[in-house]
Formats: C-alpha cells, sequence, structure tokens
C-alpha cells in the first residue's frame, strides 16, 4: 500500500514549498502520542485535505503549523519567502467561534482591529470581505441571529480579511446539514481560485475531502501519523457537476479504500502490541 | 383566499390551548401575587379589628399608611440619608469588585494567592467587625460605606473572577493567532464575555448593599450617631411607636425592590441581543 504513494503522489516541488513538516511528533503530558515522525510538504497554492478517523492527530497538526502549540520533536520548515508570521495564517474553527455580543461587521474587523485598524480604515475590507461570503447586507446582524452556515461564512471572512497566505480549516462544516456544507464547499473552492492561497483543510469525510483538494493526506491513529497520501487529479472549476460524475465517485471509492487500510493499520498494530 | 386556506389559518384545539395558556400566564405573573397581597393586607386588616389589637403593638395598614404621609418629612429625609450609603457603597462594590477580579485574570498566582482573603472578608459576620470598624475609623460615613461595602463587594468579585475564566478556548486561541495583545484580550475578550456574569453578581451586590447600609446604620445607630432609616426603626421601637417602625420598614423594602428590578432591567437591556439568559425573557 505504501508503493502507491511513490506512484500517485507528485513529486514534490521544491520551488514552490511553503512548508515542510519533517519527523514532526507531539507527545502530550499525558503521555498521548498525538502525532509520531509526520513527514509532510505542502506546496504554495494547494488544497491540501487531511484525512483520518478520530484520535489521529489532524487537528493536532494543524494546531502545531498555526503555533498554537509546538512539537516535540522534528521542524515545521516555512519557506518561501522566510518564515510566516501569524498575520499570515487565517484559522477557521471546527465552531464558529464568534464573539455572541458583536455584530457580523464587528466580528470579521476583529483581526485587524486587534492590528490598530480603525472601524473606518477597515471598512473596505470588510464590506468586500462579507460579500465574497455572500452576507451582504447582514453587517448589523448579532451571531445568534444567524443560521449556523452563516456563522461559519462569518468565521470564514474573519480569517479571510487579512488576506492570509495559508488557510487552516479544523472541520468547519462537520456540524452543518449536507445542503449547506456542499453550498459551503462550492462557495469556498470559489473563494480559492479567486485568490489562490493554501488551505490545508482536516476532515473526516471522504467525499468531502475528495471534492474539495487536490492532495489528500490520509492519516491513521495511534499514534497519529501520515499513512498514505493520493492526489486528486480533476481540474478546477469543479462544481455541481463533478460531484455528481462517475470519476468523483471512482476518486472517492479510492480514497475510501485507502482510509479503511488506514483504519485497519490502527487496529493490526493494537495487536501487534499485545 | 379560498375556503381551505381560511381553514389552515384557524388553530387547532391543541394551539388554540396554548395561546390561551400563555396569555393567562402573561397576566397572572402580575395579577396573582397582587391579588395576594391586597388579600393579606385586608386580612392584616381584620385581624387588628376582631382581636381589638392595639396601635403600639400591630397597626392597621391604614394608619401605617397615614403615618408615611404624616411622617413623610422625617422618613424620606432618613431614606436620602440610607441610600446615599447604599449607592456609594454599591458603586464602591463595583470599582473594587470589577478592580480585583481584573487583577486576578491577570495571573493565577495573584487570585491563588488573594481570593481566600476576600472570602475571609465575606464569611465574617459584619455586625462582629463593625466594633473594630468604629475604633480605627472616625469619620461617620466612611464607617458606614466600609461596612456595606465589606458586604456587597464579594459577590461582583467572585461573578466577575469566573466571567473573566469563562472564556471560550477556541476564541483564546483566535486572539493568540491574531496577535492580540494582554490589554486587548481583556478589552475585547474577557470583558465583554464577563458581562452576564457580572450583572448577575450586580443585582446581588444591590441588594447587599442596602442591607449593609442598614445593617450599619442598626450597629452605629445605637450609639446615636446615624440619621438613616435604621435609627428611625430603633428610635421608634424604643418609643413603642409601631405604626412608624412599619411605615421604615417598608420603605426599606420598596428601596430594596427598586433597586433590584432597576438592575434587572439594566441587565436586560444590555444582554438583550446575544445572551441566552435575556433571550428567554423575550419569548
Amino acid at each position: 500500500m505504501i508503493t502507491e504513494k511513490v506512484a500517485q503522489a507528485p513529486a514534490p516541488d521544491v520551488a514552490s514549498t511553503l512548508l515542510a513538516l519533517r519527523g514532526v511528533g507531539k507527545v502530550f503530558s499525558n503521555g498521548v502520542t498525538a502525532l509520531s515522525d509526520v513527514d509532510l510538504t505542502i506546496r504554495e497554492g494547494d488544497f491540501l485535505s487531511l484525512l483520518g478517523p478520530s484520535g489521529c492527530g489532524k487537528s493536532t497538526a494543524l494546531r502545531l503549523i498555526a503555533g498554537l502549540s509546538t512539537p516535540t520533536s522534528g521542524v515545521l520548515d516555512w519557506r518561501g519567502g522566510g518564515a510566516l508570521d501569524r498575520s499570515n495564517i487565517g484559522f477557521v474553527f471546527q465552531e464558529p467561534t464568534l464573539l455572541p455580543w458583536a455584530s457580523v461587521f464587528d466580528n470579521v474587523w476583529l483581526p485587524l482591529r486587534l492590528k490598530g485598524i480603525s472601524r473606518a480604515k477597515a471598512a473596505p475590507a470588510v464590506t468586500e470581505m462579507l460579500a465574497r461570503v455572500h452576507l451582504t447586507g447582514f453587517e448589523d446582524a448579532v451571531p445568534r441571529e444567524l443560521s449556523g452556515g452563516m456563522k461559519m461564512r462569518v468565521s470564514i471572512a474573519r480569517a479571510m480579511v487579512t488576506k492570509p497566505r495559508v488557510l487552516l480549516m479544523d472541520e468547519p462544516f462537520a456540524a452543518l446539514d449536507e445542503i449547506t456544507r456542499f453550498k459551503l464547499n462550492n462557495d469556498l473552492l470559489e473563494l480559492w481560485q479567486d485568490e489562490r492561497f493554501t488551505v490545508v483543510f482536516v476532515t473526516h469525510s471522504v467525499f468531502e475531502s475528495v471534492f474539495l483538494s487536490n492532495r489528500v493526506v490520509v492519516m491513521a491513529a495511534r499514534p497519529g501519523r501520515v499513512f498514505d497520501e493520493l492526489a486528486i487529479e480533476a481540474s478546477y472549476p469543479r462544481d455541481e457537476a463533478f460531484r455528481t460524475s462517475p470519476d468523483y465517485a471512482a476518486l472517492c471509492r479510492q480514497a475510501s479504500d485507502v482510509l479503511v487500510q488506514a483504519i485497519n493499520s490502527t487496529a493490526g498494530a493494537h495487536h501487534d502490541g499485545h | 383566499m379560498t375556503a381551505i386556506d381560511e381553514r389552515v389559518l384557524e388553530l387547532d384545539p391543541e394551539e388554540a390551548r396554548r395561546v390561551r395558556q400563555e396569555r393567562f400566564e402573561r397576566i397572572g405573573r402580575w395579577v396573582l401575587p397582587l391579588a395576594i397581597m391586597i388579600l393579606a393586607i385586608w386580612l392584616w386588616d381584620r385581624i387588628c379589628v376582631w382581636n381589638a389589637i392595639p396601635q403600639y403593638i400591630l397597626p392597621r395598614p391604614g394608619v401605617v399608611l397615614w403615618t408615611l404621609y404624616n411622617d413623610a418629612g422625617l422618613l424620606f429625609s432618613s431614606l436620602l440619608v440610607t441610600l446615599r450609603i447604599t449607592f456609594l457603597s454599591l458603586a464602591l462594590a463595583v470599582i473594587g469588585g470589577v478592580g480585583l477580579a481584573v487583577l486576578f485574570a491577570q495571573s493565577k498566582w495573584v487570585e491563588m494567592s488573594f481570593f481566600p482573603f476576600a472570602i475571609v472578608l465575606q464569611v465574617t459576620p459584619i455586625v462582629a467587625i463593625f466594633p473594630l470598624i468604629n475604633i480605627y475609623v472616625n469619620d461617620q460615613t466612611t464607617k458606614l460605606l466600609l461596612c456595606a461595602w465589606i458586604v456587597a463587594f464579594f459577590p461582583i468579585l467572585s461573578n466577575t473572577t469566573l466571567g473573566l475564566n469563562s472564556v471560550d478556548r477556541n476564541l483564546r486561541d483566535m486572539f493568540k493567532l491574531n496577535g492580540a495583545t494582554r490589554w486587548q484580550q481583556l478589552r475585547y475578550l474577557r470583558l465583554p464575555a464577563a458581562m452576564p456574569y457580572f450583572l448577575g453578581g450586580l443585582k446581588i451586590a444591590g441588594g447587599l448593599s442596602l442591607i449593609g447600609a442598614v445593617v450599619a446604620e442598626f450597629v452605629a445607630g445605637t450609639t446615636g450617631q446615624s440619621s438613616g432609616l435604621a435609627s428611625r426603626i430603633i428610635e421608634a421601637g424604643y418609643r413603642l411607636n409601631a405604626p412608624r417602625l412599619f411605615a421604615a420598614l417598608f420603605l426599606i423594602s420598596l428601596t430594596g425592590i427598586l433597586i433590584f428590578l432597576v438592575l434587572s432591567l439594566i441587565s436586560h437591556l444590555i444582554l438583550r441581543r446575544w445572551h441566552e439568559s435575556a433571550l428567554k425573557q423575550e419569548r
């Protein structure tokens, strides 16, 4: 199964490498090995999904990349323009994570406000970003007046308002209903194609990862590690037609098979351990 | 509109019952306690008449009302004295409580070191502390303020501390990712997040500051140094002037209720757009 990796993953293009994780591991103070020896190269403009069962360390990997946590071993090597500061990273949490007392406008303004940019100066960027996520006219609403999908749009707008080079997303659509999720998938892809930022997208949905990404990295649990990688060689833009195409179905089956192998490998490792 | 549409618009029995129920609850919330109160006052009046109870033991409600009118000048000037202490101590409790909570929030170490002392201050009965304050503090107003403050500041301190520490972990990460300074995190995240907790504490502290003020006056009043409502009560007690005693008591209760209602209104106005506690009241 590992040989598949050589056949399918495109050779890493050194020139466009944005971030290389080399031998990255994370052990928590309670002794749990969340990540073990992860090698992963993220290229400029990638839409890379981290796909795996719960406990495979995909969220931990994302937090390491964000700088919210530091690795126990290994290095994160930021390239292409030197180390990125945090303003170059946007983060979308699993929950919308909005300030419940603040309006939609103020929520999106927040990252700029924290950089000392006044409301008036931030207004064009905030207004434009809200238009990009189709929330024009909701500037004065507070989060509780919005649906789950709209809250997530606000969260995406907030992450993107600083024009980050990397957008990290931690199962952002997991709590949404399927119709809303499809719509947000489409809108996210549209945004990504227009701006060409890099996305690292954590998900446990095979279908979502295949629909969105050009690379799917499958992870396995106990210890959390990279199991295999799939290149999704379908062209963009991907739309509703792609969602129902046989190509998509075949790619999903392929990814699904790898995921099953990854899950089984954990079960095997468990037995070996005894 | 067709006949079918009209039939759909009519409420079915279950919904009609629900509407009736809601309407009854809305009216009942005001009418029931009012009716009970009127009944109780009427019963009080009757008991006085039936048992021929003398006025200096239990005055009839009408007499209390008459005293309230007759002694208005005396009683209201005393009320103003008590109110001044109450509001000043509440203001100081807000400043002190929130200030200390913010200080505690800066570091776990500070909180661990000093919080126990706040509890000691809270659990020691104020009546027992007052003689000490009486020795150390000369100024009458300062004495009373200090007393009322000790009673009122703790709920604000403990609630605000809880609120400042109850910020969503992801929101904290989000601020960290955006390079927020300590001050920005306090200003834009922790203080607003603590607001519902603070307002809860404020509601309790409002009542306590009144209690603190009256208790302090009582203790001070025994040495004849106070002119607040409590001293009117003591005075009336000595003279067996029960009607005035009742009138003063009535004013204190009324003040407490008004303070609670005003603080509840403030709390509702601040939280109504976003906080669950205020949303429920709306529906």
